[in-house]
């Protein structure tokens, strides 16, 4: 669980983070999402005791970040954005230095390590320089390194950036297992569809506040305007064409083959469903719809645009 | 500290000591030093010319030896430690180091031993050159010893200085050169403020006055402190001269004594962010 209150950091006259509150529920997996410089770095240095935040204060699971930062710490486990490894250190050691930083004994540290090696695939790893692991490798390093304590809540720091698609997905495997094992996770991206994928929640975060809150969908569904459908029909995708063109919900139809017409639609669930009953009724055979769900990279286009003025 | 293993500490002495530039850098001194006592063998026994090597050359070598490894330590402790912690910051460990649970005191003691753990190694191999020094007599144990001790107190002393520039500033170049601006000052310029303050305080001194100030800056400089533990007549005109009688060592102990331990405080409770002071 993680409450944030009030919290607020200035760098002399500039504010990065501007009365930031937001309650995440145990086990939720919320989504930070926010343009360079928004202040998301900025919040989980203070959550991890790293910054004195101005003003204002937070709870990681009950424990005060400003009173209790040593409680903060054992409850936590943090991935930053940016961080190096020693180099001259095998996985296994570096892994062992850091349980043994939390003050697990060289017992407990001996089988935690294979466990987690197994959970973040490097298993095959285990006797390599870590400063010799490829990018991929050594964010998932990472990661394992932020549960050698068991922390109940997590917090990562754009745990996916500079990684292939292959080892984004990985990564992504990764934090749903986290998810499943009860585990609160804070989590922020650039990369959003990616969020929208692994996140119950998300908050848009843009100039140090939170200007938008609220699952997935819901964000989606609030910010989005025009989303666009892909129809297949079996018989003429013309007929389906011209139906289309009736609604005046719908807009821009275009036919892209024999049984393929695209178009944008403004309607609501219900309403799109009176859409394809009509069709169905005038025998036009639609066999596929797909919706193109205007992602989250828009929608934060728009949000952000709109924080702008 | 609480717990007797200190993780900083153990991973930092493995790292140092698996790879082979520090046996290297130990055999280029050892051979220095080798050349160095076979020199003076030479020098002696030729100039004397007597074949012999008398204890008061065999004091005299010790002599040399304790300041060159004296000269020694001021040279390469600000190198070993300057770095411990703004390095952490360079290579961005740091923030991950400071997210654990250990306390600011350990990770700083940690870091203070483990850097100063190649330097101890260093003084411990050149014991077999003292053996020598025994062999031809002129020195005790009790002042070999002591003199060892010093050096303890000089390393960690040199050590801090380094530990709290490499926390207080954000580059390892800055605190280099502070620490190594510091070491200058303790082995150059306490002698210089003291032959200063001789000359200021000349009428004081020949009225046979006590001045504290010439006493200072020479009872800090580890190059004064070897001479005296070495013997005592040598320092006998320079307590009169000052008019205090308290043996230099004891003052360069509580002195490099207390600022080790201020600056190791300050540091430590500078590591991490103040969170009730934003
Ligand atoms: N030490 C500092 N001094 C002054 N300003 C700072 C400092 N650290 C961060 N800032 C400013 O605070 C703001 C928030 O930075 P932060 O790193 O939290 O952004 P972010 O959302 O993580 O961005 P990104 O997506 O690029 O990682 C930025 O405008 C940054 O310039
Ligand atoms: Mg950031």
């Amino acid at each position: 669980m993680i409450d944030i209150q009030g919290l607020t950091k200035k760098y002399e006259d500039f504010t990065a983070l501007d009365q930031l509150t937001l309650h995440i529920e145990q086990g939720t997996v919320f989504g930070f999402v926010g343009s360079n410089g928004a202040g998301k770095s900025t919040t989980f240095s203070i959550l991890a005791t790293l910054l004195a935040p101005t003003s204002g204060t937070a709870y990681i699971n009950g424990a005060n970040i400003i009173e209790q930062p040593n409680d903060v710490r054992r409850q936590l486990g943090y991935m930053p954005d940016f961080f190096g490894v020693y180099d001259q250190l095998k996985t296994d050691e570096y892994l062992d230095f850091y349980g043994a930083s939390y003050g697990l004994s060289s017992q407990q540290r001996a089988e935690l390590i294979p466990t987690l090696l197994e959970l973040v695939k490097l298993t095959d790893k285990r006797y390599e320089y870590v400063d010799l692991l490829s990018r991929g490798m050594k964010q998932r390093l990472c990661l394992a390194r932020a549960l050698i304590h068991d922390p109940a809540v997590l917090i990562l720091d754009e745990p996916a950036s500079g990684l292939d698609p292959r080892s984004r997905s990985e990564m992504r495997d990764i934090v749903k297992t986290l998810k499943m094992q009860g585990k609160t996770i804070l989590i922020s991206s650039h990369i959003l569809p990616e969020l929208a994928e692994m996140c119950d929640e998300i908050g848009v975060l843009e100039k140090g506040r939170l200007i938008a809150r609220g699952s997935v969908d819901s964000i989606q569904g609030h910010m989005q305007g025009d989303r666009q459908l892909t129809v297949k029909v079996l018989n003429s995708s013309q007929q389906a064409a011209s139906h289309f063109r009736n609604d005046p919900l719908v807009s821009n139809v275009q036919i892209v083959d024999d049984n393929t017409v695209i178009c944008f639609y403004r309607g609501s669930k219900e309403q799109q469903v009176n859409l394809l009953k009509q069709a169905l009724q005038q025998d036009i055979l639609i066999y596929q719809l797909q919706e193109e769900r205007q992602d989250l990279e828009d929608i934060f286009l728009t949000i952000t645009k709109g924080a702008e003025k | 500290m609480g717990k007797l293993t200190n993780p900083v500490l153990l991973k930092e002495l493995k790292l140092r000591f698996r790879f082979f530039k520090s046996v290297s850098g130990m055999l280029a001194y050892l051979i220095a030093m080798s050349i160095f006592v076979i020199g003076f063998f030479y020098i002696t026994t030729q100039l004397t010319g007597t074949g012999y090597f008398r204890p008061s050359e065999s004091f005299y070598l010790f002599s040399m030896l304790s300041l060159i490894q004296m000269g020694m330590i001021l040279f390469i402790a600000p190198g070993l430690t300057a770095g411990a912690i703004s390095a952490e910051r360079e290579k961005q460990t740091l923030n991950m180091l400071l997210t654990t649970t250990q306390s600011s005191w350990q990770i700083i003691i940690g870091k203070l031993l483990s850097s100063l753990a190649f330097l101890g190694l260093l003084l411990f191999a050149s014991l077999p050159f003292y053996s020598l020094v025994f062999l031809f007599g002129g020195i005790s144990p009790v002042q070999l010893l002591t003199v060892f001790f010093f050096y303890f107190v000089t390393m960690v002393a040199i050590g801090s200085i380094g530990i709290f520039f490499s926390t207080m500033t954000k580059r390892t170049i800055t605190s280099m050169i502070a620490t190594y601006s510091s070491s200058v000052f303790v082995a150059g310029f306490t002698l210089f403020f003291f032959f200063i303050s001789i000359m200021v305080n000349q009428t004081m001194i020949e009225a046979g006055e006590i001045a504290p100030f010439t006493y200072f800056w020479l009872s800090i400089n580890p190059g004064a402190l070897v001479l005296s533990l070495l013997s005592g007549n040598l320092m006998t005109e320079f307590y009169t001269l000052a008019g205090i009688d308290i043996p230099i060592w004891v003052t360069y102990l509580l002195f490099y004594t207390v600022l080790s331990i201020v600056l190791l405080t300050i540091s430590s409770s500078r590591l991490r962010a103040n969170m009730k002071r934003g």
